[in-house]
């Protein structure tokens, strides 16, 4: 537990604060865990049937292979569950861990940003190389 | 930030060591946790050599037996020595467990004794549980109706809504659970913690209450709910074998039914 307060405010309105923030964590946590879920078959697809299976593989026949429509559909889908599940797990640890207010919002919001270019500019590389770039 | 390591002043250092009695054949070495706030310092850990043949066979006998004969100074707190109180909660051999449910034979070597973890500590082995107390009247831990009750007396429920309420209503509110859960140690201004959960839990599948919907409400929340992290050290440490873990994991459940 924190140290001992250092106020006058009752106990029940201490442990009341500023109430329930209702921002909804019902839909936060199932985001996690259908992330979670999507991310066990599109993960296995990436290590073998992306990457193992290209392994040697030329930049010619690596855009063949990734133009194909159900690879394409395939790298996307991993890379926006990876980089969204990847955000949503690591805002938690954040707000677990980090305790001074400003310190959390800075961190969190920088996290929330750094998946989304993150995610977006790897997105656009797929994209980019399998329509012919 | 959290802090991981303790402060210089919570340390731990070595105390007095009390000797066994002269004759004693079945000795048992116990490593108990003192502070004193009227004398401050550090707290220290105090040794005592108890003569199992002539002490109860729990841990609180032998703590009864030490602030008797050895140390009355020894504070702890206790009442009806039969695991229904949840008074003597506290960690013995690294586990939270309440002391009079807890054989001294179990602990192989000397027994470790310790305040219930990440609590502000009062004296000795009583933690400052107001926060706790104050976290549970949060909840409004009683029936919630507008629907007036039957001239009988008596709100009825089936044999089945009754059972959804086993495993919910034996809690004894010790707290081992939620002084054992890294969520509750890091976040428990804000975290309900696994006790208090399975005590709302208890009234949101109560098909007697009528308040579901304000309960869910109030837990509708990052931090009052889904800090839990399902570490189950709860369910883990319960010392009278429930489940809070999936008390909590009910109530998200509910939570997330109600969504869609």
């Amino acid at each position: 537990m924190s140290s001992s307060p250092r106020t006058l405010r009752s106990a029940l309105g201490r442990a009341r604060g500023l109430g329930s923030a209702k921002t909804d964590a019902p839909g936060h946590w199932f985001a996690e865990r259908i992330g979670a879920v999507a991310l066990v078959p599109l993960g296995l697809w990436f290590v073998f049937g992306a990457v193992i299976a290209n392994i040697g593989a030329d930049h010619a026949a690596f855009q063949a292979w990734l133009a194909q429509p159900l690879n394409t559909t395939l790298m996307v889908l991993f890379i926006v569950t990876a980089f969204h599940h990847g955000a949503l797990g690591a805002i938690v640890v954040q707000e677990d861990y980090i305790h001074t207010p400003w310190v959390k919002h800075l961190t969190v919001l920088l996290t929330k940003l750094f998946a989304l270019a993150g995610g977006l500019f790897s997105v656009v590389c797929v994209l980019t190389l399998a329509f012919g770039g | 930030m959290v802090e991981f390591a303790l402060p210089p002043k919570s340390r731990i250092k070595p105390g007095k060591t009390w000797p066994a009695p002269q004759g004693a054949t079945k000795v048992k070495t116990f490593r108990i946790y003192r502070w004193d706030p009227d004398k401050g310092g550090n707290p220290t850990l105090d040794t005592f050599h108890i003569d199992l043949d002539d002490c109860g066979p729990m841990v609180l006998d032998a703590l009864i037996k030490i602030k008797n004969e050895i140390d009355p100074t020894l504070t702890f707190r206790r009442s009806c020595r039969e695991g229904i109180c949840g008074s003597c909660a506290m960690n013995i051999d690294t586990d939270n467990t309440l002391a009079c449910l807890k054989p001294i034979e179990e602990v192989k070597g000397t027994v470790d004794i310790y305040p219930l973890p990440h609590m502000s500590v009062v004296k000795d082995l009583v933690p400052d549980l107001t926060h706790i107390y104050a976290q549970y009247e949060l909840i409004e831990p009683w029936m919630k109706t507008d629907t007036p009750a039957p001239t009988s007396g008596e709100r009825l429920q089936s044999p089945e809504e009754r059972e959804k309420l086993d495993g919910l209503w034996e809690c004894v509110l010790c707290f081992c659970c939620s002084t054992s859960c890294p969520s509750y140690w890091w976040n428990a201004d804000r975290y309900l913690g696994p006790a208090i959960l399975l005590q709302a839990a208890r009234w949101v599948f109560d098909s007697r209450d009528e308040a579901t919907e304000e309960r869910l409400d109030m837990l509708d929340d990052p931090f009052r709910l889904y800090r839990c992290h399902t570490i189950m050290n709860c369910t883990a440490t319960c010392p009278k074998g429930l489940n809070p873990g999936k008390a909590i994991a009910d109530l998200k459940i509910a939570m997330f039914e109600r969504t869609g």
